[in-house]
């Protein structure tokens, strides 16, 4: 399997970052870099990954369950996730994730019918000054309100 | 938007190139035409041992949690080892209410690299990693843009400014675990393994990334490092209170009017804090409790706030100063919540390891849901601190003392509060039996 | 050895070498601290937080498995702090823990009962509903529950750092942790089995035993595995005259506590609904089942008219049968029939190698000279495959004492992932590329050489004259087959040489030889399949076959006599380095006859005086008369190993090494025998296995 040139570039590069012999450094970045592309951790990505660093399968197996923007399923086109931790709950995350779920129709780490969006209740994003914070993908959102976060909704709607 | 109106009191040394509203991180040409990486060229003059001198002089404490002295740490590495020396900078940004690295990754990436290659100066190393979460994305790629400027122009490479000494950085991405940020747990993390710690001793010191001597520090203690070669470590020192030196970046979050991160000196009194530089408690509430140093931080209640906020002397208050994240609760926080919430977080972040952590945070989690919901009893309660005392000091890393603190605390400064929702829940619960072992 | 430090441990002074740590010291004047993570000889984990104990000057409790005793220390292992720690952890484990111990198989042997029985923690305040997960099965052999599981991280070890195999991992975390498979949800490994012995609790259960029987219903006989001939030491649980269960736990024997697949599962061929149970006899070209006297009578009078007619015999004996028997065996061939014609399936040249070592003494390596020596070298054999606890042995060594290991083989092994160096030559050039290596070897402090039957006649004296010319001390091992492939020869089931590899009155014909000659009267086959790839040439020959199963050979027999396998038998053993071991009978299977019993009335019935065929007898024969067996009993009798002493007189070898070779057995097979294990097979077929055939 291979990936995109970009990637592969980068993987190329990533590798160089570790001491001989000790390329399994590069397994937690290259899987999640792998993941952003292919979707999931795929039984053909854990071989591929597992070829390349020379990592044996278990693992792979071991890292995949411990770090948990890692994931099996594949997610909505667009995951979002809301954070429910001390600041954020102080400033509204939980009615914030209470929303989300309602306007979404759908639970913490599921996905609506349509594919196009997922929602995890997540840990501390490192955001609390501008609680109440969320993420959709990569991208930060703060002092997130519900009117912003049906406004955000509609808006990656309407860009499909 | 992350920069906040500067306040007046705030002391400018880590910040003092960030133009409120700016948005754009300072790359490095504005970094250079500003005194940037003349502190590597400074410590490049400067023998290992003076550049370890000065920051123990600094009286640099790590701003990652434990508060650990920054020069001592460096000078435990040996630096004729025959082994590569490595540097390892702490970008978890884990702890909840902490939201300071974010900043200076993402206005000032040069100032951290110029921070790793002066401690890799002080310890001989040629490389180093700038480990950060995976939910940061956005500050990797802005590290990634700026670690390839340095190779560009000579700050970072096989030939250092000419000097003849190599040293090499990159980034490495977590992908979600709070524990990824306790140090050892952070260098299996970047030899590709989970994030479970590491038996201590040894200490990173003496065998840390890749079985070699490695320092790690939090990404504000590297920072710090460029302006005590500058300035000196004196100078530092003398911003904040004796053995807390120079300034911090304070996350202030919770129930406030002005929540953000500030620059304020070692040792300024927390309700100046809260009141003036966070603008006071939000709504015209009063203030109920702080959490001064992190989820992990024993609370304080009001009247035990009036304190200067150094490592020491909120150590005699019982609390810690942590990673610099205060989080204020207003009189109508509801100081069960919040622990229930953090318990959740805990028994979430629990690697597993370790019995103690493992069973503890889950068992607190479930009883703390309980309690929450106003179906305890007063055991309950007493339970609660009976089994963080079972956890305290008895697990394998700190981990299990972070969750065990704050549930001591809580229980026993707001006890008036955990029973009054036992006494207002409708729901009526028999007193539980104790159980019989072999059930069946 | 480091400088020895004392400190105090519970109020007694205890002396132990600078670095030990806490938990070892404090055994050495018998207290126990408890632990489940703590296993000797593997890495530490400090994860199960039992050994907590307290140390004076130390603010925090400290773990004692990995708390190095330094001189001067005050240890408390039972001091008020040390119990309440050790009773919160234990409440701790038993609050998600499923308390199914009336239904649990480790029940009665279960280290978290035997804990909460001693220290507390019966009652809980765990009112909460607990973590819940179903139970997997990996493998035909292997089930894991992860809901009993504590997470001592034993199994992980014992696979990963143990047998180099490392096909188990720990997923998820906090709570939901638990120990993954190689393949997440099935598992590729060598399926020994040893994961399952070492789980304190019932996390780890074994497909052949699971569900059968409660420990204390079971009556337990250490013997020695049957398969191949390293010889480990297996306890078998029988109950109601079956075996249910094989491992060793007490870690007594050469093998501590490790057995393969073969020694932990590999006994069902004991029950297989094949096993002959009744005496057959060709009546009008159809094996009939008779009665034992008949069928001994049948042979008796044949035997007897042949040897009165000066008749050709030709007879096979066993790599499976005891010493006892086999030296019974060539007795009643030599002396009683008066033929020399007697021999077995060789593997390895053991008459070379004594022949080459003549006028040396010590210079046969023992299973723990493998385990000590600095360095080793592993001729043409696939040890991990072929020899699993020698290549156990070995791996210990690089583990503990990085031993230096050097391979020649003609394909890859498993030792190459260690190996100091590793050589692949074509076959036959195993002896010329080992000698390249002489400049590596020497610096070595010494060097054990084992050597399959790549390495044989001739070349067995070159390879000694090129370890002597080393210069260091050198040790050698003559892999052989089977569980007494060693003893087979030892006790002079050979046609030139005699007990003791002593020069035999006359040199018979070879195995060979008596399957391609047209004229044997009769052909007497013990415990061995020749048929099977060698159709004899003999066409009026009278056969007579002792056996488990009708084999190849069994099937063109005239008289079968079914006979009782190495589990249901009392004798000795010896293996592959001359080890001797005492077999215990365990299980009984009803209508077979051990060999031994079979000889003796076979020989009664001849009239032939071969003296009282029981084993302790003949054993007693054996240590006086076979030289090298005088072994000393109490080490046997206890179920201890005693190295043999074997001696070459100085007589030349003249059995024919081309007519050496090995059955090529793997992890999974084990000729006859494996066949008939259904566990056996129904590993190997489980999908994705590690090892082909
Ligand atoms: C559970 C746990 C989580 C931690 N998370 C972080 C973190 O996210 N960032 C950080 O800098 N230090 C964190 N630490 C502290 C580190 O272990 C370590 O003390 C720190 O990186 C040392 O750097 P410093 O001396 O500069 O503070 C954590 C510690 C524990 C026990
Ligand atoms: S205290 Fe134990 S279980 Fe918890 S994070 Fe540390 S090692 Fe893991
Ligand atoms: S035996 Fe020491 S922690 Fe488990």
């Amino acid at each position: 399997m291979t990936f995109s040139p970009e990637l592969e570039a980068k993987f190329a590069k990533m590798i160089q970052n570790y001491p001989p012999g000790r390329q399994k450094g590069a397994l937690i970045p290259m899987l999640l870099f792998a993941q952003d592309e292919v979707g999931s951790m795929t039984p053909e990505l854990i071989d591929e990954v597992s070829k390349r660093l020379k990592v044996n399968r278990v693992e792979i197996e071991e890292v995949i369950g411990y770090y948990t923007m890692l994931t099996r399923e594949p997610r909505g086109k667009h995951h979002v996730q809301i954070c429910t931790n001390v600041s954020c709950m102080l400033t509204g995350g939980e009615e914030l994730y209470q929303h989300a779920c309602k306007k979404l129709g759908i639970g913490n780490k599921q996905k609506t019918a349509d594919g196009q969006f997922s929602l995890e209740e997540v840990e501390c994003l490192g955001a609390c000054s501008w609680a109440p914070a969320m993420m959709v993908d990569y991208d930060f959102h703060f002092n997130v309100t519900p009117e912003k976060l049906d406004g955000l909704i509609e808006s990656l709607k309407k860009t499909q | 938007m992350l920069l906040n109106e500067p306040h007046p009191l705030e002391v400018k040394v880590l910040t003092r190139r960030y133009k409120y509203p700016q948005q754009d991180p300072i790359w490095l040409e504005q970094y250079v035409a500003d005194e940037g990486y003349d502190a590597i060229r400074k410590a490049l003059t400067m023998q290992p041992e003076e550049i370890i001198e000065e920051v123990k002089k600094s009286s640099l404490r790590g701003r990652g949690g434990a508060g650990f002295p920054t020069g001592l740490k460096w000078s435990f590495v040996d630096r004729k080892s025959p082994k590569p020396k490595y540097i390892v900078v702490n970008g978890d940004e884990g702890e909840p209410g902490t939201c300071k690295d974010r900043i200076i990754m993402g206005h000032e990436p040069h100032r951290l690299i110029e921070g790793c290659l002066i401690a890799g100066r002080a310890i001989g190393s040629n490389r180093g990693w700038v480990y950060i979460r995976g939910e940061y994305r956005e500050y990797i790629d802005i590290m990634d843009r700026a670690i390839q400027e340095a190779y560009d122009k000579g700050y970072l490479g096989d030939n250092v400014l000419g000097s003849g000494w190599a040293f090499h950085l990159s980034t490495h991405t977590g992908a979600g675990s709070y524990e990824c940020g306790e140090e050892s747990a952070l260098l299996e993390s970047l030899e590709g393994k989970r994030g479970n710690p590491r038996l201590k001793p040894p200490f990173p010191a003496t065998s840390g990334a890749f079985q070699a001597p490695t320092i790690v520090n939090n990404v504000e203690t590297y920072s710090a490092v460029p302006e005590i070669i500058l300035k000196g470590g004196e100078w530092f020192a003398g911003l904040g209170t004796p053995r807390n030196g120079g300034t911090r970046l304070v996350c202030l979050s919770g129930h406030l009017n002005k929540p953000g991160v500030y620059e304020v000196p070692l040792g300024m009194n927390m309700m100046t804090l809260i009141n003036e530089v966070g603008g006071g408690v939000w709504k015209g509430r009063k203030l109920k409790a702080v959490i001064p140093g992190g989820s992990s931080s024993p609370i304080l209640r009001a009247e035990e706030c009036d304190i200067p906020a150094d490592y020491d002397s909120l150590a005699k208050a019982g609390s810690m100063l942590g990673s610099g994240a205060t989080v204020v609760l207003d009189e109508t926080a509801d100081i069960v919540k919040v622990l229930a919430r953090l318990m959740a977080f805990y028994a979430h972040e629990s690697c597993g390891w370790c019995i103690p952590c493992r069973e503890g945070t889950t068992w607190l989690k479930k009883i703390m849901a309980r309690l929450d919901e106003g179906v305890g009893t007063k055991r309950d309660i007493d339970m609660v601190d009976q089994l963080a005392q079972g956890m305290m000091g008895r697990t394998f890393c700190a981990l299990g003392d972070a969750a065990a603190m704050p549930a001591m605390s809580y229980v026993r400064k707001f006890r008036e509060e955990f029973e009054a929702k036992i006494q207002s829940a409708q729901v009526f619960m028999p007193a539980p039996q104790t159980q019989p072992l072999v059930v069946l | 050895m480091a400088d020895p430090i004392t400190l105090t441990i519970d109020g007694r002074q205890v002396k132990v070498p600078a670095g030990t740590l806490v938990i070892e010291a404090a055994k050495t004047v018998g207290i126990e601290v408890p632990s489940f993570c703590y296993y000797e000889g593997f890495s530490l984990q400090a994860a199960c937080r039992m050994c907590l104990v307290e140390v004076e000057k130390m603010p925090k409790l400290q773990p004692g498995c990995t708390l190095p005793a330094a001189e001067g220390m005050v240890v408390y292992t039972e001091s008020p702090k040390v119990v309440e720690a050790r009773k919160g952890m234990l409440e701790f484990l038993l609050s998600n823990h499923p308390l199914d111990c009336p239904v649990c198989d480790k029940g009665g042997e279960c280290e978290l009962q035997d804990m909460t029985f001693r220290y507390g923690a019966g009652e809980s305040r765990f009112v909460e509903i607990k973590h819940h997960v179903d139970e997997k099965q990996w493998s035909p052999a292997v089930y894991y529950d992860a809901a009993r599981c504590i997470l001592c991280y034993r199994c992980i070890r014992v696979c990963d750092e143990g047998l180099g195999v490392g096909a188990l991992g720990l997923t998820y975390r906090g709570v939901a942790a638990e120990i993954t498979p190689s393949h997440g949800d099935h598992l590729e490994c060598d399926e020994c089995g040893w994961c399952i012995d070492v789980c304190p609790v019932g996390a780890l259960t074994s497909g052949t035993y699971r569900y059968k029987s409660r420990p204390w219903e079971m009556s337990y006989a250490g013997t020695i595995c049957t398969h191949c001939s390293d010889g480990c030491k297996t306890t078998l649980s029988v109950r109601n005259g079956e075996v249910i269960r094989a491992n060793n736990r007490d870690r007594s024997g050469v093998n501590g506590e490790f057995l393969c697949v073969k020694g932990r599962f590999g006994f069902d061929f004991v029950h297989s609904e094949e096993r002959l149970q009744s005496p057959l006899l060709r009546k009008d070209g159809k094996l009939e089942p008779v009665s034992w006297s008949e069928a001994l009578a049948a042979v008796a009078a044949r035997f007897g008219e042949v040897k009165a007619r000066n008749g050709k015999f030709g007879i096979l004996g066993s790599t499976h049968t005891t010493n006892e028997e086999n030296y019974f065996l060539q007795k009643f061939a030599r002396q009683g029939l008066g033929t020399a014609n007697i021999d077995h399936h060789r593997s390895g040249d053991v008459p070379a190698l004594l022949d080459a070592l003549s006028g040396k003494t010590g210079k046969l390596a023992s299973s723990a000279d493998l385990y000590n020596a600095k360095a080793a070298l592993v001729i043409g054999s696939d040890l991990a495959q072929q020899h699993p606890f020698l290549a156990f042995q070995l791996r210990a060594n690089f583990r503990h004492h990085q031993a230096a290991v050097y391979t020649v083989t003609s394909g890859t092994v498993r030792e190459e992932q260690y190996a100091a160096k590793s050589l692949h030559c074509e076959a036959g050039q195993e002896l010329a590329s080992a000698q390249s290596l002489a400049e590596d070897l020497k610096k070595h402090g010494d060097l054990v050489i084992l050597f399959g039957d790549a390495v044989r006649g001739q070349a067995v004296s070159q390879l000694v004259a090129f370890g002597e010319s080393l210069g260091i001390p050198v040790k050698y091992v003559c892999l052989v087959d089977y569980a007494n492939s060693r003893g087979a020869m030892d006790m002079g089931l050979l046609p030139d040489l005699g007990p003791g590899y002593h020069a035999a009155p006359a040199v018979g014909l070879s195995r060979d030889e008596m399957l391609a000659a047209a004229d044997l009267d009769v052909l007497w086959v013990v415990g061995s399949n020749p048929f099977k790839t060698t159709a004899p040439a003999g066409t009026k020959t009278f056969t007579v076959v002792q056996d488990l199963f009708l084999t190849e050979t069994a099937q063109r027999a005239d008289v079968v006599l079914p006979a009782a396998s190495a589990y249901e038998k009392n004798g000795t053993v010896t293996n592959v380095c001359g080890e001797v071991q005492r077999l215990k009978q365990g299980p009984k299977v009803m209508g077979t006859k051990s060999d031994l019993e079979i000889f003796g009335l076979l020989a009664k019935e001849l009239g032939l005086n071969l003296g009282i065929w029981t084993a302790d007898k003949v054993f007693e024969e054996i240590r006086r008369t076979v030289p090298g067996y005088n072994v000393p009993l109490p080490v046997i009798a206890t179920g201890g190993a005693a190295q043999t002493a074997a001696v070459n007189g100085g007589v030349p070898s003249k059995g024919k090494p081309e007519y050496i070779r090995s059955a090529g057995d793997t992890l999974f097979t084990s000729g006859t025998l494996g066949r008939y294990s259904k566990m056996l097979n129904r590993v190997m077929e489980a999908p994705g296995q590690l090892y082909k055939p």
